[in-house]
């Protein structure tokens, strides 16, 4: 069965920022080439003159009003979970430089 | 025997001061304390009920208003953000996570008095067909310990069976109500996408998922659908309800109804154990009325491949924001910030979640995209096409929910692939964002049979209509 190389896997990783360790690296390998056993079903199907499907309500432009809407959250309701939080924002690690 | 009345009639003696919430609430603590090997629930929400219970008997005491729910116990899945609370999706990169706000599903419940007594296991983050992906614990089927309960609501239809509360609010994205539905011998109701609001639940695969009710009866999920469903200015994908209330069925019973069984739903997928309790369900619709045919729905198992390369896609997206910067589990030893990210992601999420993120990545990422997600979605529009077709010439359709019983803990757990067939009768319906419903349709060696209807888009009511019929002719 055709699978991913130890390389694809671990570009996949590196684009989803997910660390995996070795066992994971070799079942995933295997996981993504078994899709392509899903890929194979659905190039058989013949779907010409068909458009993809993104969302199936037929909804397009949902517009609200532009004002500002106070649901009676404090800010400190909403930081209460950020693990490291200063002045009412949200404190991370250095991202330049 | 169940100790709960219909939905509406508790709620009506709640009114009447006949029974007081407190009561209520306090038997589906009790419940769900004596029936804790069964490992359905996650936490129960013993102060916060009891303070909301207490409230409204208060304000019966004193001739207040109070909702068309008040008083009736709920329970919800935990990847329902209820207020003040932990919410876990059943992952542990959400533990210790205290919701900011909370589901507009869960606000509408408690503006008419219903009452969250507890929250239901789930496999993690709703990835799964069997409860087994939960990084907590397996739920175990009420009718055997041994078996799953289906998945991933499990924990919610183990609940409803388990008598614990008069219903439980689960979601369905490949068949998450309907399958632990039919595994456990409850109604589990998939409403037309969009129908109830998505703010607040946490994400799976946004163009397919959809909440709805688990509970005794099809008159119950009716019930809960009217209070839940509505257009949300919180979640831009919802789309206008029927004016009318969805409870209010009509009895006309199933003669005349047009009904379709789809042939690829009950070919060699089908058990030879399941079989016989389907075809005799379908003969008692006959003898009652319904005007049954054959239909084709050809691409069912190209519907499947499309499925799980959609949805792992849209799971990659939804969860990138768990990255341990904002809320759920952060990796504290860090030393920059991708580490923060990856050993983050890769401390706090399964194994399943993992395997989803990796894969999605893999069908959207530059040089796969078209051949893979871009195809999917336009198989997608040919399954919609086929579901077209066949409503043009009946008005529902059938099958089995699934084409097996509840299979034995451990016994697919090896198996992703495997896993994923369980779908296979559910999935088409979340592709198209068609409504439907799996009621009992009897037992296969003492294990539950669900029967599985669908109707077209925004059909809703009809389709309560004709499940409510069955129901009473498969009693």
């Amino acid at each position: 069965m055709a699978k991913l190389t130890r390389e694809d896997v671990l570009k996949l990783a590196g684009l989803a920022r997910i660390d995996l360790d070795d066992a994971e690296i070799e079942e995933f390998a295997i996981a993504c080439g078994a899709i392509l056993n899903y890929a194979e079903t659905l190039q058989a199907i013949d779907i010409a003159g068909l458009l993809p499907t993104s969302q199936v309500t037929g909804l397009t432009n949902v517009m609200r009003e532009d004002v500002v809407k106070n649901y009676g959250y404090a800010p400190a309701d909403l930081l209460k979970n950020v693990p490291h939080v200063e002045d009412d924002q949200i404190k991370v690690k250095r991202m330049i430089g | 025997m169940s100790q709960w009345l219909p939905i509406n009639e508790l709620a009506e003696k709640v009114q009447a001061g006949e029974l007081s919430a407190c009561e209520l609430v306090g038997q589906a603590l009790e419940t769900i304390a004596a029936n804790t090997e069964f490992q359905a629930i996650i936490a129960t929400l013993e102060v916060r009920a009891r303070e909301r219970a207490s409230e409204i008997d208060a304000r019966i005491s004193k001739g207040k208003t109070v909702g068309r729910l008040a008083g009736v116990p709920f329970i919800a899945k935990d990847n329902f953000l209820v207020f003040g609370t932990e919410t876990t999706a059943a992952s542990n990169i959400l533990k210790g996570f205290n919701a900011p706000y909370q589901a507009t599903a869960i606000e509408k419940l408690e503006a008419e008095g219903a009452i969250c007594v507890a929250k239901a296991n789930l496999d993690a983050f709703a990835h799964g067909s069997s409860t087994e992906n939960s990084d907590f614990m397996t739920t175990k089927n009420p009718h055997d310990p041994t078996r799953v309960p289906g998945g991933s609501s499990g924990g919610s239809a183990a609940a409803v069976v388990l008598d614990m509360a008069p219903f439980a609010l689960g979601t369905d994205t490949g068949g998450s109500i309907r399958l632990p539905a039919s595994f456990c011998g409850c109604v589990g109701y998939k409403p037309t996408y969009g129908l109830v609001s998505r703010s607040g639940v946490v994400a799976m695969s946004s163009s397919s998922d959809v909440i709805g009710p688990l509970t005794r009866s099809v008159v119950d999920a009716a019930l809960v659908l009217d209070v839940i469903s509505g257009r949300d200015e919180l979640d831009s994908t919802t789309i206008e309800r029927d004016n009318n209330p969805y409870n209010d069925l009509a009895s006309t019973g199933l003669a005349g109804k047009k009904i379709g069984i789809v042939r690829q739903y009950v070919g060699e997928g089908l058990d030879d154990r399941v079989r016989p309790v389907i075809e005799a369900a379908i003969q008692r619709l006959r003898t009652a009325g319904a005007d049954i045919k054959e239909v084709d729905l050809p691409s069912v198992t190209a519907a499947l491949a499309a499925y799980y390369i959609i949805v792992p896609a849209e799971i990659s997206s939804n969860l990138s924001r768990y990255d341990g910067q904002r809320f759920g589990y952060s990796f504290e030893q860090a030393t920059n910030l991708y580490d923060s990210f990856a050993k983050t992601r890769a401390r706090g999420f399964g194994r399943e979640a993992k395997r989803r993120i990796i894969i999605g990545t893999y069908v959207l990422s530059s040089g796969y995209y078209d051949a893979y997600y871009k195809r999917a979605q336009t198989v997608r529009t040919k399954v919609i096409g086929e579901f077209d077709q066949a409503f043009a010439e009946v008005d529902f359709l059938l099958g089995p929910t699934a084409g097996i019983t509840a299979f034995p803990i451990g016994e697919l757990a090896d198996d992703p692939l495997q896993m994923y067939f369980t779908d296979t009768m559910t999935v088409a319906a979340n592709l198209a964002g068609l409504p439907a419903i799996s009621i009992p349709a009897g037992l296969s060696d003492n294990m539950p049979v669900g029967l599985h209807l669908i109707a077209p888009q925004r059909a809703d009511r009809a389709l309560l209509e004709l499940a409510k019929a069955a129901e009473g002719a498969l009693a």
